[in-house]
């Protein structure tokens, strides 16, 4: 029996764009940006200062009982928001999914934010000089008046799984992966393996993260990641420019309803995709760099590709290129622009420079975990609109990146299929394609 | 097929020691000596011996990313090393002493591991904070920003982020293949092995390391199991080893261990053409989610419903019924809620069988791993296979229509072998394994 086919009938997001599907697309493709001075903390000596927030986001807006969602960190609070906007658009509020345990869970969902005063603070008075450690006595003395068991509780990475389960009901398998900045592109696609092996009906899949906190912004400042660019926030992450300096921290969720072709007709539900391939593998290569040739991006980009059945080197039957459109991990480093381009060129060969490929990041930052799964929305929205978003601050092109990057404004083109890329620190990477859905 | 098994806890690194220490009723459990845990709720646990030296079991020149491993990292490297020299492989991390080719191409071979929040090193920070502190105590942020972070090496945050785990061990055995670092507290590592079965089966890879690792064994980790309810009152120091009770009307909490482990599977084609030993088959897998009274998925007590589906949908993949089941290694954390939860689904599931099932548990003997727990379920349920024997269980007394109670170790017939984890956020996992011939 051939695997089921798969198609996606729910969107949701929360972004620092905005929370609604049109609202936050209309601004990707008007070229705007949601950097700005981060307000959460007082950053202005750090090294970076900016960073795109979500602002104005009220979880109780979206949850049916706001009271037991309460203590609910940022990440959970934005994967509520995004999933029951998803639920909704699938249909699935008016008229559940019958069996529960045939709706899984599979997301990418970062580590809860540090409670970093109080943590802090209870470090500092815990600090014993002469034997450089903190005293055990003292810092849990300190830390049962300061911390809070709720906010400790929540950064475990998968309490975004128990949220949106017990918001939604949800009883069929349930994961969460953290793989940096790869994790919610592969959630996707191990969802997308779930309801092809035929274990599920349905799954909701994505991510959620936010690491605009004191020690996410130092950690990624240490790495020297992070753009510190000293003029207007909004210029300054340059995916693909040659002056790029680094990436700008974003934070949100998006959720995406995967479901059976068979399930979603039988309930007539609006269809907007069609996912048709997989791809994952790792670099095995360091801890902080990229392998250079893009051997590990190659890997995840050839197998979806193989698994679509589309021959990268070959041209559609129209004469159209082999895909319509690349969702790049484009984060505007100065190694991450340059080796995707490498191993896009290695993977599409002559048709490379025919496909565009645009970095939504430079508008909305940097989603972290949740980057993959906002950026498949992009291509499932460029699909409905024919429509790309831009690559922003692309004013200095770089001549060692040759490809079609949709500088500065958005095109009008026909889009039937997309790829969507994520890379993580740590050498993951993974690939989801999705493509026109056509009975 | 299970064709290696790596384990470290409290009773060292590797199954046999783990394996001596269960038949022989031993337990680890003692006073905390990584830091003066005195005034937590409990201050026992288990730590696991002092001999990782994970310098050594490195190829040499891999030695200085030991400086960036934090311990979580360090137990999960240990864990490979083992688990791929059990197997027989040759990877990248292992030609160096052994002098041969590598077995597996580096692209067909995948890593999936189970991690938690990896507790940032208190120490290392507060060295580095304390140049940032006011007068009175609070952190001045924008003294931080300017001149304190800088006190932090520049890879810090690479200590920490949970895929690191995968990141090291893939790099050191080369494993180029799926990969993935699932984080569902005690589930993660059942999760993991799931996701290996499921990548072997569908073609893309010949063989996987697959299971967790996780240290919580630092004031982080505890605080966060205290807040959660889930520690045991102790109270004296000798009654560390005597403190859990799985599955007792008596039972008071938990104890926090350290440790993981990772199992070698392999597809049956590759494992028969190099003539590896099977350990023993995974045969059955599944997994879902509990509904929890609470939104953070800490009460457990009203799913046993739920884990009852998990264990029954995994004997449906394994194409079996319960009456083919001879043993169960259940979390058996010693937590009310959650016990009652397993113990009620084995009730469910095995009926009247149930009371007769022997139940293997650990946690009396090496605490709970976290997301290393679900692997050192699933490695003793693979010995338990290859041994045909149930290791001795300790301190429960009453555990009423369940084979739960003390008693020695001893001779078994046993074909299959359930392993369940249901853990903090309500994720449950079920893997059955089944014996090599």
């Amino acid at each position: 029996m051939s695997a089921p086919r798969i198609v996606v009938t729910g969107i949701g997001w929360v972004t620092p764009l905005g929370t609604g599907i049109d609202e936050v697309w209309n601004q990707l493709l008007a070229s705007a940006s949601g950097m700005a001075p981060i307000t959460r903390f007082d950053a202005s000596t750090f090294p970076t200062t900016f960073a795109a927030e979500v602002r104005n986001y009220n979880v109780d807006h979206f949850v049916a009982n706001p009271s037991a969602h309460a203590n609910a960190g940022l990440n959970s609070a934005y994967a509520l928001g995004a999933a029951v906007q998803a639920w909704r658009c699938a249909g699935f509020d008016k008229s559940p999914p019958r069996n529960m345990r045939r709706v899984g869970l599979y997301l990418g969902a970062g580590e809860g934010v540090l409670d970093s005063a109080h943590f802090f603070e209870t470090n500092i008075s815990s600090w014993d000089t002469s034997s450089q450690r903190c005293d055990g006595r003292r810092w849990i003395q300190a830390a049962l008046q300061k911390l809070s068991a709720k906010c400790e509780v929540e950064q475990e990475p998968n309490m975004p799984l128990a949220h949106i389960a017990h918001e939604l009901g949800i009883k069929g398998p349930s994961s969460n992966c953290l793989t940096a900045c790869a994790a919610s592109t592969q959630a996707l696609g191990e969802a997308f393996s779930i309801l092809r092996r035929g274990d599920t009906d349905v799954m909701m899949a994505g991510g959620t993260h936010t690491m605009i906190h004191p020690l996410g912004v130092t950690g990624f400042n240490r790495l020297t990641a992070l753009s510190t660019f000293k003029g207007d926030p909004t210029k300054a992450s340059r995916p693909f420019s040659i002056d790029r300096d680094g990436f700008v921290m974003g934070e949100g969720s998006g959720m995406i309803v995967l479901e059976t072709l068979d399930h979603a007709l039988a309930r007539g539900a609006n269809i907007l995709g069609e996912v048709v391939g997989y791809g994952s593998s790792a670099d095995a290569f360091r801890i902080t760099d990229i392998q250079p040739d893009g051997r590990g991006a190659a890997a995840a980009m050839t197998q979806a590709l193989s698994q679509a059945e589309i021959d990268p080197h070959a041209l559609r039957g129209d004469g159209r290129a082999p895909i319509d459109y690349i969702s790049a991990h484009g984060t505007g480093t100065k190694e991450n622009d340059s080796i995707e381009t490498t191993a896009v060129k290695r993977v599409f060969g002559e048709q490379a420079p025919r496909i565009p490929m645009s970095s939504i990041k430079g508008m909305m930052g940097h989603l972290i975990a949740a980057a993959g799964a906002v950026e498949f929305i992009t291509c499932i929205l460029a699909i409905r609109d024919g429509m790309l978003p831009p690559t922003i601050n692309y004013d200095r092109p770089d001549p060692e990146l040759d490809l079609d990057y949709v500088p500065n404004v958005a095109r009008k083109t026909p889009v039937d299929v997309c790829l969507s890329n994520s890379f993580g620190f740590g050498g993951q990477n993974d690939t989801v394609i999705v493509r026109r859905f056509e009975k | 097929m299970v064709t290696g098994v790596g384990t470290v806890c409290g009773f060292g690194r590797g199954i046999d020691l783990l394996w001596e220490g269960l038949c022989a009723g031993k337990s680890c459990v003692g006073p905390i000596r990584a830091f003066d845990a005195s005034g937590f709720e409990s201050s026992q646990g288990v730590e696991t011996p002092n001999d990782l030296d994970v310098r050594q079991i490195v190829p040499k020149h891999y030695r200085k990313a030991t400086k960036v491993m934090a311990r979580d990292i360090v137990l999960a490297v240990s864990a490979a090393d083992s688990a791929v020299r059990s197997a027989g492989l040759s990877t990248r991390g292992t030609v160096e002493t052994e002098g041969s080719q590598v077995t597996i191409a580096p692209s067909r071979m995948g890593c999936h591991i189970g991690a938690g929040l990896v507790a940032c090193e208190v120490n290392e920070l507060t060295a580095a904070l304390t140049t940032s502190a006011t007068a009175d105590g609070s952190f001045d942020f924008k003294a931080w920003g300017s001149i304190g972070m800088q006190n932090l090496t520049p890879l810090w945050l690479l200590k920490y982020l949970p895929n690191m785990l995968a990141c090291h061990v893939t790099i050191i055995h080369d494993c180029q293949g799926p990969s993935n670092t699932i984080t569902c507290a005690e589930a993660s590592s059942g999760l993991s092995m799931g996701e290996s079965m499921r990548a072997i089966e569908r073609g893309h890879a010949d063989a996987c390391l697959a299971g967790g690792a996780e240290s919580k064994i630092n004031m982080l980790g505890l605080i966060r199991q205290q807040f959660a309810g889930r520690l045991a009152a102790i109270a004296t120091t000798d009654d560390g080893p005597r403190a859990v009770k799985p599955f007792d009307e008596q039972a008071t909490g938990s104890v926090l261990g350290e440790g993981g482990g990772l199992l070698v599977l392999e597809g049956v084609d590759t494992a028969t053409q190099r003539g590896a030993t099977i350990r023993a088959r995974l045969v059955g897998y599944s997994a879902g989610q509990c509904a929890c009274a609470d939104t953070l998925g800490l009460d457990l007590s009203e799913a046993a419903e739920d884990v009852a589906a998990v264990m029954q949908a995994s004997l449906e993949d394994a194409h079996l019924d319960a009456s083919q089941i001879d043993a169960i290694v259940p979390l058996g954390m010693g937590m009310r809620a959650t016990d009652r939860a397993e113990s009620e689904a084995i009730r469910a599931v095995f009926g009247s069988r149930a009371a007769s099932i022997p139940l293997v548990t650990m946690v009396p003997s090496i605490g709970v791993c976290g997301a290393g727990a679900g692997a050192l379920q699933a490695a003793v349920a693979v010995k338990c296979l290859e041994m045909q024997m149930i290791p001795a269980r300790i301190n429960a007394s009453s555990t009423p229509g369940l084979c739960a109670q003390a008693c020695e170790s001893q001779r078994a017939t046993l074909n299959h072998v359930m392993v369940v984890t249901p853990g903090l956020g309500g994720q449950v996992v079920s893997l059955i394994f089944g014996r090599a011939s």
